[in-house]
């Protein structure tokens, strides 16, 4: 791999672009392989890469019913934060802005990763006590949060509407410094190209249609729109879907899945400096790099796999955003899609061993799974390699709805993410 | 938006009237103090999520209040019958099944559509 400097847009530059290479390759899979990870998300792609980096396994096969990154990881709306409050939940999102920070180095390729600041917006008494509950937490955990008066977040963000005649009044706000964005697609290529470098074939239009157990029970391979292919660990990664391919396993997982819908705008001059979240009113805003207002809406009541939504979610949520924002009134709207998220009853993911031995799980991150897309990946890789979770992952297992050890982020923070 | 039709009141009705209310046809075990908790995580939280056909519940709650049945594609959210609560898992009418596999090849989803485009 051709390293990614300014010297190389130089050298480029000088002879007509001509001399870039393909960031990945597209090989046709071998017979078998090491490790299969089922989708070419970011998580996925990234438990390959750090499989190969940090484990030194190299034959594996990420293996995309469609192009990579065409899942929920090209399809959010790209916010990162920690400020969770179960130390569980803490742990991952924490080890993940952490590597967030260096990505961009570590993948030579530039993901954007951009701290600007997320803040959640409170707008009554609940949400104080909640919110101020999660600073401290945050706090003690060594996690930067902080709560702002309502002038501290106009002053942040100067087209919020702090009056005390606002239809959604607000009393104050929390600010985590570190959050911000990234990137999107350049997670997933950039993790792609880096894991590609190291060996992994990554296998697109393929879609896994069944998983082949052995005598013992234990994992053999997968049958693929490509015929057979076998290996002795099987990662799955496939969001949405996630509970579609266990099956193909007779393993049933707690998932139910919902489409998630986001919009943009047309693209205007900076105008919005960092991240805004209202859960009480259901906005979620930030502005692009390339202008464009980037809005998060909320899911639909009813399981689906149609990766579209209803029209009364949007229209829900840029009532609020309309309100919190009056200026962004007349903007127009220029596109609309849905991913297909996948819930857990507690809202917390699933990171695990299964009852199938060779079989692992990394599912249920729902509708805030991208932010985690770093921090998953590698303790993902972790499970696979060594067949146990790392630390940072050990209360994430799929057990825990036996046991009744829940990670209740849902009731405690009542959002979505 | 989806257009919902009630078994009681007999009328299709906007989907904003209604409350989705999980899988159907889920039977509380009768003997629940008894049951290992294997089995109380199965009733508990493990539904089907199935791709394709599946039984559900939704509540009329903007409108008669009551809790029925019913039978949707998940991949097309067509819906493909609604009954009443109470009644056993209806069959599909034969009209509908093969309506829902036009319906497959009609509706144009990411599934249908980018999905197989190579
Ligand atoms: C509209 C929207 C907004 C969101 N906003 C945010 C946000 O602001 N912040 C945040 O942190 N999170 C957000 N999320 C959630 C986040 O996008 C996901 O949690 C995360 O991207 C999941 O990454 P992944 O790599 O696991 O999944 P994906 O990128 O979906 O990858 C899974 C892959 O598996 C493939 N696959 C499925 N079945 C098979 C099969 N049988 N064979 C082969 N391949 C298969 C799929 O095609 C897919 O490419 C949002 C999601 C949506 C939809
Ligand atoms: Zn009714």
């Amino acid at each position: 791999m051709r390293k990614y400097s300014v010297f190389a847009i130089a050298r480029e530059a000088m002879r007509a672009h001509k001399g870039w290479e393909a960031q990945w390759t597209s090989p046709e899979p071998r017979s078998s392989y090491d490790v299969i990870i089922v989708g070419a998300g970011g998580h996925g792609l990234g438990a390959a890469y750090y499989l190969a980096k940090e484990h030194g396994i190299t034959n594996i096969a990420v293996i995309e019913k469609g192009w990579l990154g065409g899942g929920n990881t090209g399809r959010n709306t790209t916010i990162i934060r920690s400020n969770y409050l179960y130390e569980e939940s803490m742990d991952i999102y924490e080890h993940s802005l952490k590597l967030w920070e260096g990505l961009s180095q570590d993948l030579n390729y530039n993901v954007m990763y951009s701290p600007r600041g997320v803040m959640m917006l409170s707008h009554n008494i609940h949400d104080q006590q909640s919110f101020k509950r999660h600073i401290n937490a945050n706090r003690l955990y060594g996690i930067d949060n902080e709560w702002m008066t309502p002038e501290q977040a106009k002053a942040f963000v100067p087209v919020l509407d702090i009056s005390k005649t606002a239809r959604y009044p607000i009393n104050g706000a929390a600010l985590q410094r570190r959050g911000g964005t990234a990137r999107h697609d350049a997670v997933a290529w950039g993790f792609a190209r880096a894991a590609a470098d190291r060996g992994v074939h990554i296998i697109q239009n393929c879609e896994v249609t069944g998983i082949r157990r052995g005598t013992g029970g234990e994992v053999q391979g997968v049958e693929t729109s490509k015929g057979f292919i076998g290996a002795k660990k099987i990662g799955v990664s496939a969001a949405g879907h996630s509970s579609v391919v266990m099956e193909m396993a007779g393993v049933r997982v707690p998932l139910a899945s919902n489409p998630l819908q986001a919009l943009v705008s047309e693209p205007m001059k900076p105008i919005f400096p960092c991240v805004v979240m209202s859960n009480t009113v259901h906005a979620y805003i930030s502005q692009s790099d390339k202008g464009e207002l980037v809005i998060g809406a909320g899911t639909d009541q009813y399981n689906s796999y149609s990766q579209t939504g209803g029209l009364q979610i949007i229209t829900h949520t840029l009532d609020a955003i309309c309100e919190l924002f009056p200026m962004f009134r007349r903007v127009k709207m220029m596109r609309q899609w849905g991913g297909i998220t996948d819930n857990t009853p507690d809202r917390s993911p699933i990171q695990g061993v299964t009852p199938v031995p060779g079989l692992f799980v990394n599912c249920g991150w729902g509708t805030g799974g991208f932010k985690a897309t770093p921090g998953s990946a590698n303790l993902f890789a972790h499970l696979i390699a060594k067949g146990e979770p790392h630390k940072l992952a050990a209360g994430l297992t799929l057990d825990r709805f036996r046991t009744g050890r829940l990670i209740d982020e849902a009731a405690a923070a009542a959002v979505a993410h | 938006m989806l257009l919902i039709h009630c078994p009681y009141c007999e009328e299709d009705r906007s989907e904003l009237e209604f409350r989705w209310a999980g899988e159907a046809h889920v039977v509380r075990p009768e003997n629940i103090a008894a049951i290992s908790d294997e089995e109380f995580a199965e009733f508990f939280f493990l539904r089907n999520n199935e791709k394709g056909l599946t039984y559900e519940r939704w509540r009329h709650i903007h409108g008669c209040g009551r809790f029925f049945n019913a039978a949707r594609d998940t991949v097309s959210d067509r819906f493909l019958m609604t009954y009443k609560a109470g009644l056993p898992k209806q069959p599909l009418p034969v009209a509908e099944k093969f309506a829902a596999i036009a319906e497959e090849k009609s509706v144009e989803t990411w599934e249908q559509t980018e999905g197989d485009a190579r």
